[in-house]
């Protein structure tokens, strides 16, 4: 870890260091680590932490366009904005809840066959799963509006299975139609952020030893127990990382919910885009935004500190 | 019965098999479509078989001009990103040096914030900065978003590389800079393409921070999603269909090229 330690460094040229003296690397040296982090950090610094705290001080402003915003610590603002707007971010977190589940149940399965049982056809699929990326995603996103047509194929089998009346009943869908409706939100949600699911499940299922399967059948545990007892729990750190690279942005996002729902759909994401850029109510966006840093924050540490997989990155 | 224990011992297979096919349909579904003539604005419904957006794939105003300034600021954002990530990367693994906490958190925490939340602080600080939005403004909200991921990339290939090789060059009089060129870059040249690569395609697929950030200005993404209001031209699934055969052919010509290279290797 510390590969600059002194051993290996050659002496300075300039005073050479006497006998039994504790060496310490030349100043010049000792700066170089934060001469490599000083231009990142500070990227950082300037475009990533002040405006979470221009956001801060934006939400406590009162005024309007016209005569400019001033800072008059009006914390009503957040209430205000809770108290609107409380359905948008139970949405938001339901969808983004429910997204994450369906691609951790969707994800696995791929994710086990592309690790254990693809065999030559490994690079294959991995090729398929990340290359919809180079389309770009609202491309993709509209497609799902073909898919999910009115009277269409999918629409079609999904009525004649019965499963509408289900989802009817369940108040995903309306009548005969998906489009429109929270479950072709979610639909589109899950296929977004898939791949995000599938790559860190296959990291580590592939990290696996393959003898702990075998040890596992030969001390007599069925197929479900070694998965249970074994590879499951081995898998749990792209389990975490899976379930925080899908739900995070989920839960941010308006696109899905644009494109693919109604108004009945729309996600907290879809009203901070119109307070920002439509409504200019700097303020009110600027708590929303706000809000749902929190809940996302605190929900995301929670999850960290009982999964217990603290070595993310 | 036979069938079915046939099919429950595969229901791995099948089961991962049926979620291949729910990712690439929406793909399937845009390559069939740059080939359709469709009745209205909207390119959602079949009519007929036409290879007219193909041949003039640059037909509809302003569409290839939003793909060249997406190219343009992915390159960009790409060079920023890698370059500044990579020295971070590099300080993080080699070095000891105060305050590594909160750098450390500082890194991670772009990665663990919706989208929606930093492109809207970022406006804010343009707004109260008054920044003109634009190309500039696209430009540094993409290399601070990139940053982290590189980062990431670029950590995890010098974690795992061997110091005794650098030692080993420094033994044989190499001096820093030598050393770091010679022995180091190469080694970790994979982390960082690996690192710029992940850039280049979050920054050109980019749609919500540049919502915010952009202003007027049009990237390929923003383009698409006016489209979805004003009308969808079917040159839109052209560049999409295009984008993916090229990223495929790319993967399959360099998946060639390094089994060719590993038999030869092999005496």
């Amino acid at each position: 870890m510390t590969g600059t330690t002194t051993e290996a460094a050659p002496p300075p040229l300039t005073t050479a260091p006497a006998a039994g003296e504790v060496r310490k690397p030349p100043t010049r040296r000792r700066l170089v680590p934060y001469w490599l982090l000083l231009p990142g950090i500070l990227w950082l610094l300037v475009f990533f932490a002040l405006p979470l705290v221009y956001q801060a001080s934006t939400s406590v402003q009162t005024g309007s366009l016209e005569k400019g915003f001033q800072v008059t610590w009006h914390f009503a603002t957040y209430w205000d904005a809770l108290a609107e707007y409380y359905p948008q971010y139970v949405r938001s977190l339901l969808y983004a809840g429910t997204a994450t589940v369906l691609c951790l149940l969707l994800g696995y399965p791929l994710a086990y066959l592309i690790a254990f049982k693809a065999g030559r056809w490994r690079n294959l699929i991995l090729v398929l799963v990340i290359a919809p990326f180079f389309t770009s995603f609202l491309i993709r996103t509209l497609a799902w509006k073909t898919i999910l047509a009115d009277g269409g194929a999918v629409v079609g089998a999904l009525d004649a299975l019965h499963v509408l009346d289900v989802t009817n009943w369940l108040g995903w869908t309306q009548g005969d139609r998906v489009l429109a409706t929270p479950m072709a939100v979610v639909c589109g949600l899950t296929y977004n952020f898939l791949p995000f699911m599938i790559l860190p499940l296959y990291t580590s299922l592939e990290r696996i030893d393959g003898r702990l399967h075998e040890a596992a059948r030969d001390l007599y545990a069925s197929p479900a127990t070694t998965f249970r007892k074994v590879t499951f729990p081995l898998s749990m750190p792209g389990v975490v990382s899976g379930t925080l690279l899908t739900f995070i942005p989920a839960s941010g996002d308006y696109v899905n919910a644009e494109l693919l729902g109604s108004t009945d759909t729309k996600m907290v994401g879809n009203v901070i885009q119109s307070q920002f850029l439509r409504v200019l109510d700097y303020p009110t966006a600027a708590a929303l935004s706000f809000i749902l840093m929190a809940v996302v924050l605190i929900m995301v540490t929670v999850y960290i500190r009982r999964a217990g997989t603290e070595d993310l990155v | 019965m036979v069938l079915l224990r046939w099919i429950r011992r595969r229901l791995v297979v099948f089961a991962g098999l049926l979620t291949l096919a729910y990712l690439i349909l929406p793909n399937v579904i845009v390559m069939v479509f740059s080939f359709n003539d469709p009745a209205g604005r909207f390119n959602y419904a079949w009519r007929e078989f036409s290879t007219a957006a193909w041949r003039d794939p640059c037909g509809v105003a302003d569409m290839c001009g939003s793909l060249s300034l997406s190219l343009q600021i992915a390159t960009w954002a790409t060079i920023g990103a890698t370059v500044l990530g990579t020295m971070i990367a590099f300080a993080l693994v080699r070095y000891r040096f105060r305050a590594r906490g909160a750098i450390n958190s500082l890194i991670f925490l772009p990665m663990a914030m919706p989208e929606v939340v930093m492109a809207a602080s970022l406006l804010t600080l343009f707004l109260n900065l008054g920044a003109q939005l634009g190309f500039w403004t696209v430009l540094i909200a993409h290399i601070m978003f990139c940053l982290s991921f590189v980062v990431t990339a670029v950590k995890a290939r010098v974690m795992s590389m061997d110091p005794r090789l650098e030692e080993a060059a420094r033994d044989l009089y190499a001096g820093p800079v030598q050393t770091f060129l010679r022995v180091t870059l190469p080694i970790a040249a994979p982390g960082i393409a690996a690192g710029a690569l992940l850039a280049f395609a979050l920054s050109f697929d980019d749609f919500i921070i540049t919502n915010f950030n952009a202003g007027s200005t049009v990237t390929f993404p923003m383009f698409v999603w006016g489209s979805a209001q004003r009308g969808t031209p079917v040159q839109i699934n052209v560049i999409g269909t295009a984008m993916f055969a090229i990223a495929v052919l790319v993967v399959v010509v360099g998946q060639l090229l390094a089994r060719r290279r590993n038999r030869a290797a092999q005496p």
